[in-house]
């Protein structure tokens, strides 16, 4: 449990989230036992674990789709509990799930998600022409987006996740049937979110992605049983990579995956 | 508010593209009062006709010659008793009696008055009425022809009895119960349908985890489905009126009003169906089995709803198309106005009001 404690920094920056002691239960069930955490501003923060671990529960009470039993948490210095309001128009959210409409037009999407998060017309027209640019989507701005690639459609679900800068942008296996080489560029968006201070909170089963993390935490029965940056995890667990790791963990596992 | 608004557009986008879709929302009203409409006034060619003439003189056989020769009829035979005609219509070898009293032509002569009495098989409303008008219009014909002959009044009077279906039902009545199925089927099916994929595509989530308040997404949805709705009744009125000739005896006001009543309560149905499944294959499945079906069976649409056993007639009372189709009949066929109907637009509030209070429930349960 020491790792838990783990605290990388000596000088105090800002925390955008924070989680203390977090519980869940449905029933007899505990998905999410005594989970507690922070993550820094602009930090790229994974959130592993095998199916099953609680990673989504946990998820979702970050998000205020759902309350934590017992335990506090804070989301972009607003309590998920109390001020879910607040903290969804803090956060962005991408699912493993495609985010974006199909039948609607790439700039429609756009503009939608912008609207939704209360941005004013001026601005999103603004924005909406400087990300097509920076994506090279200028082309693609009238297309439906069920005529777009699979990697294509990734990206801009991506883009429109943090379209209105948010604090946190949540990412629930973003990359999920996406090959290679997409995946790479996509992994470079997540860098240049982080550059320009949106943190990143990512789960995802690939391995190789654990390693582009800042710090990673891992998830075995509803608990974090591992949290530091790979580098470190690596040599704590004797292992040549995350895969090992990981490996190493999951198998003590004695929770069924779902 | 704007926030709203951009959310009803995306709605519309939905839909409007989906050409297939759009084209049954708009279509199937069309379709459906059309086909109803002339399936049912088809021209009566060769009715069969059978015949019981006691009397055998000169007035019954022209007028029995006239039948036959006139194209829309076939005289198929003579039965001798009253006991044959049941017999006739059952084994359905004619479809209409005409029975001449005893010694027809010299009453006729005598008191100047004779009597006809014309039987017909009215399980099919809109034949019946059509054949016995034109054996009416045989018989008068007849009438006159004898007046001017003999310079004196004759009257013959027809005397029309229906078997089966005395009270013509189903003559105009399709049209209140077209009207509740299209409107229970766009709005209940395709709003659940509307919302549970996004559930499926994972949308939903995205727009649960934004600060758009869920209220708000569901309201969005249902606004389009709301304006195709008024549409589709604009539609089966003015078919219905121009095309079929079914008028709007009573008030046109408040027939709009309850449809308008109906048309909310099939949404909050439909937001039910939503929050109950998460496929759009289910949200189809209930919307077409729980909800279609009976409608169809057990709202008085089809089969008389006071013909059915007790239990039956109890069951179709939390049927809400039984309700509205009810009241479109008190407004558009009895020509009764909007006072004549507070009953079900009672009954159709009550509805909405429990149908919405579930869903909100459920949908905010969903959410923890």
């Amino acid at each position: 449990m020491e790792n838990l404690q783990h605290n990388e920094t000596i000088t105090q920056p800002k925390k955008v989230i924070e989680v203390n002691q977090l519980v869940k239960r449905f029933g007899h069930f505990t998905a999410v036992d005594h989970l507690s955490f922070e993550v820094e501003k602009g930090e790229i923060f994974g959130f592993l674990g095998a199916n099953g671990a609680g990673k989504t529960t946990a998820m979702r009470m970050l998000c205020g789709l759902s309350k934590p039993t017992e335990g506090k948490g804070k989301v972009a210095g607003f309590d998920i509990e109390h001020q879910s309001e607040q903290v969804k128009k803090n956060i962005g959210y991408m699912s493993q799930k495609f985010s974006l409409y199909n039948d609607l037009k790439v700039w429609e999407n756009i503009r939608l998600f912008a609207g939704i998060y209360g941005m004013n017309d001026n601005d999103i027209k603004e924005k909406t022409a400087l990300l097509l640019e920076q994506l090279h989507f200028e082309k693609e701005r009238n297309v439906l987006v069920k005529s777009l690639p699979l990697g294509m459609k990734q990206k801009l679900a991506f883009s429109v996740a943090i379209f209105h800068t948010p604090e946190v942008v949540f990412l629930d296996e973003p990359t999920g049937g996406v090959d290679p080489t997409t995946r790479r560029q996509f992994w470079e968006l997540i860098y240049e979110a982080a550059e320009k201070g949106i943190t990143v909170f990512v789960t995802t089963h690939y391995m190789d992605e654990a390693e582009y993390c800042n710090r990673v935490s891992i998830m075995v029965d509803g608990r974090i049983e591992a949290l530091d940056s790979p580098h470190n995890l690596k040599t704590a667990f004797e292992a040549q990579n995350m895969d090992e790791v990981f490996q190493q963990l999951a198998r003590k596992a004695t929770r069924k995956a779902d | 508010m704007k926030q709203f608004l951009t959310f009803v557009k995306k709605e519309f986008h939905h839909i409007f593209r989906d050409h297939r879709t759009m084209l049954i929302l708009i279509g199937m009203p069309i379709v459906e009062i059309i086909l109803f409409g002339f399936a049912i006034t088809t021209e009566v060619k060769d009715s069969k006709v059978a015949i019981l003439d006691p009397s055998h003189d000169v007035a019954t056989r022209h007028i029995i010659d006239e039948i036959n020769a006139n194209k829309y009829f076939n005289v198929v035979g003579y039965v001798h008793n009253s006991h044959d005609i049941q017999r006739v219509f059952k084994k359905g070898e004619a479809s209409m009696v005409v029975v001449f009293e005893d010694r027809f032509y010299e009453t006729l002569l005598h008191t100047g008055k004779a009597q006809i009495q014309v039987i017909a098989d009215a399980t099919d409303p809109n034949t019946a009425t059509t054949i016995t008008y034109y054996v009416n219009r045989i018989i008068s014909n007849y009438q006159q022809t004898l007046m001017e002959k003999n310079k004196a009044p004759y009257q013959i009077t027809p005397n029309i009895k229906l078997l089966f279906n005395p009270e013509m039902k189903g003559a105009y009545n399709f049209v209140p119960g077209v009207l509740g199925m299209i409107l229970m089927l766009i709005c209940a099916m395709m709003t659940s349908i509307a919302i549970v994929r996004e559930k499926e595509t994972g949308t939903m989530e995205i727009l649960l985890v934004s600060p758009i308040k869920p209220i708000m997404i569901i309201l969005a949805k249902m606004v389009p489905y709301f304006v195709i709705s008024c549409f589709n009744l604009a539609t089966v009125l003015l078919l219905s009126v121009y095309v079929l000739g079914v008028p709007v005896a009573g008030s046109l006001t408040g027939l709009i009003l309850v449809s308008l009543l109906f048309i909310v309560v099939s949404l909050s149905l439909g937001l039910l169906v939503s929050t109950l499944t998460n496929t759009q294959l289910a949200a189809m499945l209930v919307s077409g089995m729980v909800f279609l079906l009976p409608v169809i069976l057990l709202s008085g649409m089809i089969f008389p709803i006071e013909n059915m056993p007790m239990w039956m007639q109890r069951l179709s009372d939390i049927i809400p198309a039984k309700w509205y189709i009810q009241a479109v009949k008190a407004l558009m066929i009895e020509g009764l106005g909007i006072m004549n109907i507070l009953k079900e637009v009672g009954i159709l509030s009550l509805m909405t009001l429990v149908f919405t209070g579930i869903s909100l429930k459920k949908f905010n349960v969903r959410l923890d």
